[in-house]
C-alpha cells in the first residue's frame, strides 16, 4: 500500500480532509480512511497531518538511475520557425540565468536548424553562456524525429542538469519524446520555476484542473530535470551586448536527421494580425457580438492597439470566427498583459483560458455576467457603442 | 484500417467548484466524463472506419469506474473497449502512463493508427500521446486539425501551429493527437447505447501485460508532486459607470500604461 494511515496515531482531527485536493479522505469511526481510487498520492495530507499519522512510501528505486552529480548546467531549447528565433526562447533564457545564479552554473542554448549564424549574438546577449549549434539543410524546419534524435544525443553527451523548453506546439511535441528517450521527468506548462535552496533541485509549479489548483513538482532522482514553460510568463533579460559566449558546433551522422514524417508545406494564416500566443493585448468577442460581421469592430480596435483577436467557444461554434482564434479550455490558453472581453459572459471553460491575463477588461450588457467576477475593470453597457468610441479614443491617444 | 483510440476519464471541470471554507476542490457529485478532446479522436476513428472499414478499439488506463467512459465510446460507434486497471498503476505520471499504455497497445498489436486528444483537461500536459508513440517507436503528428488523404498506408494531415498550419505526410502506423477543429462529434445513437450496455469490456491488469514492473505507477514515475495548493481566486475589480464617452475616457486613462 503506497499510502497508509497509522490508526494508533490518527486522532480523527480531519485536517487531512481539508488538505486533500482530490476529496479522497473520509473519517470512519473517528479515523481517516483513504479512498485509493481517488487518491493521487500527492502527499498534501502528509504535510497537513500534525501528528504524523500518514505514511506515504516514496519509492526511490527506478531503473537506470543516472549519476546525478555528473549532470551540470541549465539548457534552453531555442525554438526557431523559418529561421527566426521565437520570443518564448528569450523569456526562458532570462529565467535560466536567474536559476543558474542560484546553482552557480552556466546557461546554454540548444539551437537546431539551418543558416542561423546571424542570430547567435542575440542568443548570447539574452543570457546564453554557450550555444550548442546543429545546422544542416534537411533540419531547417522542425520535425519531431530528427529534432528528438539530435536533442537526445546532445543530452547524452553533455549531461545538462535542467532542460527547459517553451510550452508551444513544437516544444510540447518534441520534449515529450525526448523525456521518454532519456528516461527523465517532465513537467508540462510551468508558470513558476525555482531552485530548492537545500536540495538544489528544480521546483516546477504549474496549474492543473484549468488553473483551479496549482501543483509543485520535482524530479528528484532523474536528470535532466525537464519542463515546458508557458509563454509570456517569464521575463526576458534585456540584450546585453557586452556578454560573451561560446558557440559549440555539432555535426552528426545524417542518419540522425532522417524523418519518417515529411513536412510538405507551412501555411500561414494571414487573417491573424498577431498570433494569440505572442500577443501582449487580445481583444476577444463572444455571443454578445451578435454576428460574424460585428467582429470587424474588434478587428478595428485590435489594429489600433496592435492586438490579436480572440473569440469565445460560443462565437466559434456559431461559425463567426475560425477555431484558431478560440480562447478557453478547448481552444488556446493565453496570458496577455491586457485582455478585453466583449460580449463574453465568462463561462468557466472560457475563464480557464484567460484568467492569468494581467489586466482583464469586460464589456457586457448583462450586469450579472460571471466575467465581471474576474475583470479588473468592468463596463455594463452596449458594446456596439463602447467599442467604436474606444477605438477612436485610442487612435487619437496613440497617434499623439 | 485498424484504429486504437486512447481516452481518459476526467471530472467535468466546468463543474469543479472550490469549497470556500477548506479551499479545496469539491469533487462530490461531479460527473466523470470522457476528456473533451478525446471525443474528437473517437469521432475521427468512427469516421475513418466508415470510410475505409477495419476495426476501432478504445483503450483507457484508470480506476475500475473508467469502464463507463469506454461504454460511452462504444455508444458513439467504437467496436471494442479495453480497460487497463491495476493498483500497481496508481500514482503514474506521464512517463509511466505512456509506458503502460504502450505495453497494452503492443498486446493489441494489430493497428494502423492511434488517435489521442491533444491533451486531457484535468492535467493539461499533452505528454501522454507523444510518450506512447515514442515508446512504440512510431511516427507522430500532434495537433492535427484535418486528415486530408489516406492512400497506400500514407496519411496526409494538417497540423495546427500558433500562426497557421503545417501539411505533413506520415507513413502508417502512426499516432496522431487531434484538436477540436477536426470534426463535430456525433451524439450516441439508440442502437449504440444498447450495444454499449451489453458490450463486454476487456480488462487487463499488470499481470496480463508484458512489462517491466520498475516502470509502473508511482515507483516508475520520475516526477513527484510535492505540493498542491489552491491559488487565490481572481476577484472582480472596479466597475466603471457613466455615459459611453465618460466610460471610454476612464478606460483609456486606466489602460494607458499597458499600451
Amino acid at each position: 500500500m503506497p499510502i497508509q494511515i497509522i490508526l494508533e496515531k490518527c486522532s480523527g482531527c480531519s485536517l487531512c480532509i481539508k488538505a486533500c485536493p482530490f476529496d479522497a479522505i473520509r473519517i470512519l469511526d473517528k479515523k481517516a480512511v483513504v479512498d485509493l481510487d481517488k487518491c493521487n498520492l500527492c502527499g498534501a495530507c502528509v504535510t497537513a497531518c500534525k501528528i504524523k499519522a500518514i505514511l506515504l512510501e516514496k519509492p526511490e528505486t527506478r531503473a537506470a538511475k543516472p549519476e546525478l552529480k555528473d549532470y551540470k548546467g541549465i539548457w534552453v531549447f531555442v525554438e526557431q520557425k523559418k529561421g527566426k528565433i521565437q520570443s518564448v526562447s528569450y523569456e526562458l533564457l532570462g529565467k535560466a540565468r536567474d536559476l543558474a545564479q542560484k546553482l552557480s552554473c552556466q546557461t546554454s542554448a540548444v539551437l537546431i536548424g539551418y543558416d542561423l549564424d546571424d542570430q547567435l549574438d542575440e542568443v548570447i546577449w539574452r543570457g546564453a553562456d554557450n550555444i550548442y549549434l546543429v545546422q544542416a539543410p534537411e533540419i531547417a524546419n522542425f520535425q519531431d524525429e530528427p529534432y528528438t534524435n539530435i536533442l537526445v544525443k546532445l543530452v547524452e553527451k553533455y549531461k545538462p542538469e535542467i532542460l527547459l523548453c517553451g510550452a508551444t506546439a513544437i516544444g510540447r511535441s518534441l520534449i515529450s519524446r525526448v523525456a521518454i528517450r532519456v528516461s527523465a521527468g517532465l513537467t508540462a506548462d510551468c508558470t513558476g520555476l525555482d531552485i530548492d535552496p537545500q536540495e538544489k533541485i528544480l521546483l516546477q509549479t504549474r496549474p492543473a484542473f484549468g488553473g483551479n489548483i496549482m501543483a509543485t513538482i520535482i524530479s528528484p532522482d532523474h536528470r535532466p530535470q525537464m519542463a515546458t514553460v508557458r509563454h509570456k510568463v517569464m521575463q526576458p533579460m534585456p540584450a546585453d551586448k557586452h556578454r560573451k559566449g561560446k558557440v559549440i558546433r555539432e555535426n552528426f551522422d545524417s542518419s540522425l536527421y532522417k524523418s519518417r514524417t515529411r513536412l510538405l508545406d507551412i501555411v500561414e494564416e494571414i487573417d491573424n494580425l498577431v498570433n494569440l500566443a505572442e500577443a501582449d493585448i487580445i481583444v476577444s468577442g463572444g455571443r454578445g457580438m451578435a454576428g460574424p460581421e460585428n467582429f470587424k469592430l474588434l478587428e478595428e480596435l485590435a489594429q489600433v492597439l496592435g492586438a490579436a483577436v480572440g473569440a469565445s467557444r460560443a462565437a466559434v461554434d456559431a461559425g463567426w470566427m475560425p477555431y484558431s482564434h478560440q480562447v478557453g479550455q478547448t481552444g488556446r490558453t493565453v496570458a496577455p498583459k491586457l485582455y478585453i472581453a466583449c460580449g463574453i459572459s465568462g463561462q468557466i471553460q472560457h475563464l480557464v483560458g484567460m484568467q492569468s491575463a494581467k489586466i482583464i477588461v469586460a464589456i457586457n450588457k448583462d450586469p450579472d455576467a460571471p466575467i465581471f467576477k474576474v475583470a479588473t475593470y468592468g463596463v455594463v453597457g452596449d458594446l456596439f457603442q463602447i467599442i467604436p468610441a474606444l477605438t477612436k479614443k485610442f487612435k487619437t491617444q496613440l497617434t499623439r | 484500417m485498424n484504429i486504437i483510440v486512447c481516452i481518459k476519464q476526467v471530472p467535468e471541470t466546468t463543474e469543479v467548484k472550490i469549497n470556500p471554507q477548506t479551499n479545496t476542490l469539491i469533487r462530490e457529485g461531479v460527473k466523470s466524463i470522457i476528456n473533451p478532446f478525446d471525443m474528437y479522436a473517437l469521432e475521427e476513428a468512427v469516421r475513418l472506419k466508415e470510410k475505409f472499414g477495419g476495426s476501432t478499439t478504445v483503450i483507457t488506463m484508470g480506476p475500475p469506474q473508467a469502464d463507463a467512459a469506454l461504454r460511452e465510446a462504444i455508444a458513439l460507434g467504437i467496436d471494442e473497449g479495453v480497460l487497463v486497471s491495476d493498483r500497481a498503476f496508481a500514482g503514474s505520471d506521464t512517463w509511466a502512463t505512456s509506458y503502460t499504455l504502450s505495453c497494452a497497445i503492443k498486446k493489441i498489436a494489430d493497428f494502423d493508427l492511434i488517435l489521442c486528444g491533444k491533451q486531457a483537461c484535468d492535467g493539461d500536459t499533452a505528454q501522454v500521446g507523444p510518450g506512447i508513440s515514442t515508446h512504440l517507436n512510431i511516427p507522430q503528428v500532434t495537433y492535427v486539425k484535418k486528415i486530408e488523404e489516406v492512400k497506400d498506408q500514407v496519411m496526409r494531415v494538417e497540423r495546427m501551429m500558433e500562426e497557421g498550419y503545417e501539411i505533413i505526410e506520415t507513413p502508417l502506423p502512426a499516432l496522431l493527437t487531434v484538436v477540436k477543429e477536426i470534426n463535430e462529434p456525433r451524439l450516441p445513437s439508440l442502437k449504440g447505447l444498447m450495444r454499449a450496455k451489453q458490450a463486454k469490456i476487456t480488462h487487463w491488469t499488470a499481470k496480463d501485460l508484458t512489462l517491466d514492473s520498475r516502470y509502473l505507477g508511482l515507483e516508475g514515475s520520475p516526477t513527484r508532486v510535492v505540493k498542491i495548493f489552491t491559488p487565490p481566486p481572481r476577484t472582480g475589480g472596479q466597475m466603471l459607470q457613466g455615459e459611453t464617452q465618460e466610460i471610454v475616457e476612464k478606460l483609456a486613462a486606466l489602460l494607458k500604461p499597458e499600451i
